[in-house]
């Protein structure tokens, strides 16, 4: 390549990168981490917003590897959604390298966070979703302590984890603060939209009330005694917090920690004495050892539940309200057998 | 705690426990001869590179057909196979020893298999899926475990006095004989087999443990091959029978347990083994005199 081509294709390249103004008036570039997030700034940002994901549907957010692809779009992008609370621990390294003047917004923001060790939450008495709690009696909570303290024994050595549980969005409640978040973070970076944004945001929260509704409907009917489940990562605090399930998991809330005969032989004590009724599997994590312990405990195969990532676009959880429906449709279907 | 509940209440109350010791015994007892005979001959790192070549082959059968036992295994075999074949070959036909065209074709087999892996755009931890678990054994792999070891015991049996004359008298076995060159690759197909059963249990990384380390732990106390090939076998199986236990009382990651089991071993033999460890060297015994 001689000099001068050179020079002129690096300012091509350069000229890329700039902000264009040209582009203004296209569509605003956006990256969420993950596809729930993407979801749901797509949901608010509708046709002005153009959404690009970096974990796609089905893959697993805590162990991702960034492609120059990514680190391309990312620099390109003018906001950057991220779950925030610990959940995309590559997010620094990639916004660093990429040279990335997006600004970055934290969907979680002004989200209670729910910590690790206190599985249920005793601290949070003001919190959104603590008072539909009430009224399932405190027999659920009761057992939910007795659980948390028999499996903080079981994984001592194994849990060095941040203290926080980052799967807020698995409470339709926080979703709706996400959807705050995410409308005030592209009426700041588009102010021409606003209109449209503010829109998008009151429709998408009038539907995201109705789905909360249909899963306390759901979960009123199945008794307050059998709702312990078992799965494979412990993805669902904030959803047992809000709508009164109890989930212990074979391993910490981390897909990469490997479980250890002692946690896998706590779990099956733990569901033939609490005579826990369904096992179920997540879409990221290993089926086999989820089998095992079914096989081993007596307790059912339940289905497949949807956690850290949508499915494809025509499976079952291809948007963030069909992954609760179809959650709490499998689990009212193991539960109330 | 009494003896029993220490060491036998686990396996007598959880079937996930006895499923997980009738496995490492099975991997034991096939994967430490071939690992023998690794030693023997010098290319205790080829169980490791073979290792590598075998995890983007299990991978893309992963891939094709999700976490299907069969898909996984033929998978990692052919491309175990496909490198040891063409690592041998090169080996005898052109200038290249074995080592440098192994290490050749694994590094191209891994890079081949990434490759792949990425081209399908999904990131689900593969990782997480090719590190098996030793709890999770069902039906359909304890009996892949079982068969693979009685095949290789067989095999073994069948083209023992071809193997043990090349590992100690190669020119020898070539002038009496041409069965060096098939018995070496049948060989190297135990070896594929044994890492490819290893994978299902361990990981395929950690399966190259149980093969290697009880060999190494084995020769430190006696010359004898025969005995040696018993020793070996006993000792892993004693580590993964160890291992659980650890594991299971101590809340520790279960495929590493079994693995520091041997490795406890291996140092042991190394400090009192009675055929070159180092007490018998620094404390020699007094030998018998007239």
């Amino acid at each position: 390549m001689t000099l001068k081509r050179y020079v002129i294709t690096s300012l091509i390249l350069a000229a890329g990168l700039l902000p264009d103004v040209a582009q203004a008036q296209e569509k605003l570039s956006t990256i969420a981490s993950f596809s729930i997030l993407a979801d749901i700034v797509e949901n608010v940002g509708g046709e002005r917003v153009e959404v690009r994901t970096l974990v796609g549907p089905g893959g697993d957010a805590h162990v991702y590897t960034p492609t120059p692809a990514d680190a391309k779009a990312v620099a390109g992008a003018k906001l950057l959604f991220v779950n925030g609370l610990g959940f995309e621990g590559w997010m620094e390294r990639l916004v660093e390298a990429s040279g990335s003047k997006a600004q970055i917004v934290t969907a979680s923001e002004g989200v209670t966070p729910r910590s690790m060790e206190e599985e249920e939450g005793h601290d949070h008495e003001g919190e959104k979703g603590h008072d539909h709690e009430a009224g399932h009696g405190d027999k659920g909570h009761d057992h939910g302590h007795e659980v948390a303290e028999g499996k903080a024994h079981g994984h001592d050595d194994a849990h060095d984890h941040g203290e926080n549980d980052p799967h807020a969005f698995q409470s339709i409640a926080n979703g709706k603060i996400y959807v705050g978040n995410i409308r005030d973070a592209l009426i700041a970076a588009d102010p021409a939209g606003k209109a449209e944004y503010e829109a998008n945001a009151t429709a998408y929260l009038a539907k995201l009330d109705e789905v909360d509704a249909q899963i306390r409907a759901a979960a009123e009917k199945i008794p307050a005694t059998d709702r312990k489940i078992i799965t494979s990562h412990d993805a669902f605090g904030y959803f047992g917090e809000a709508y009164g399930f109890t989930f212990l998991a074979p391993q910490g809330v981390s897909t990469d920690a490997e479980a250890s005969a002692k946690d896998v032989a706590t779990l099956v004590k733990q569901i033939r004495k609490e005579k826990v009724k369904a096992v179920f599997v997540e879409n990221v994590t290993d089926k086999r050892l989820i089998q095992q312990i079914s096989r081993e405990s007596g307790a059912e195969m339940g289905g497949e539940l949807y956690s850290d990532a949508l499915s494809a676009k025509d499976g079952p959880a291809g948007t963030y309200i069909d992954l609760f429906r179809h959650n709490i449709k499998t689990l009212s279907a193991a539960l109330t057998r | 705690m009494s003896p029993y509940d220490l060491l036998i209440a686990p396996f007598a109350e959880f079937d996930f426990m006895k499923r997980a010791l009738v496995g490492s015994f099975a991997l034991a007892m096939g994967a430490a001869p071939v690992g023998v005979f690794l030693m023997l001959r010098r290319m205790s790192l080829t169980g490791d590179a073979m290792a590598h070549a075998i995890l983007p082959g299990a991978a893309v059968g992963y891939l094709v057909a999700g976490l299907s036992l069969p898909a996984m295994t033929l998978g990692g075999l052919i491309a175990g196979v496909t490198v040891a074949v063409l690592a041998g070959l090169v080996a005898r036909f052109t200038a290249l020893k074995e080592d440098a065209s192994l290490a050749a074709f694994y590094l191209l087999s891994l890079a081949v298999g990434v490759m792949l892996v990425s081209l399908r755009g999904s990131n689900v931890d593969l990782l997480h899926v090719l590190f098996g678990t030793v709890l999770a054994l069902d039906d359909a792999t304890l009996i892949l475990l079982a068969s693979i070891a009685s095949l290789t015991l067989v095999a073994m049996a069948a083209i023992y006095r071809p193997l043990v004359l090349e590992c100690m008298d190669p020119s020898f076995l070539r002038s009496v004989s041409s069965a060096g060159t098939p018995v070496h690759f049948i060989f190297l197909g135990l070896v594929v087999l044994n890492l490819v059963g290893g994978f299902h249990a361990l990981g395929t990384l950690l399966a190259v443990g149980l093969m290697m380390l009880p060999a190494a732990s084995a020769r430190l106390w006696t010359q004898d091959i025969s005995v040696i090939l018993l020793i070996s076998a006993a000792m892993g199986v004693v580590s993964g029978y160890a291992g659980l236990l650890v594991s299971y009382h101590l809340g520790l990651p279960t495929g590493p347990s079994v693995i520091s089991a041997a490795g406890a071993i291996y140092v042991l033999s190394l400090i009192f083994g009675a055929e070159g460890g180092f007490a018998r060297r620094f404390i020699p015994i007094r030998h018998l005199e007239a």
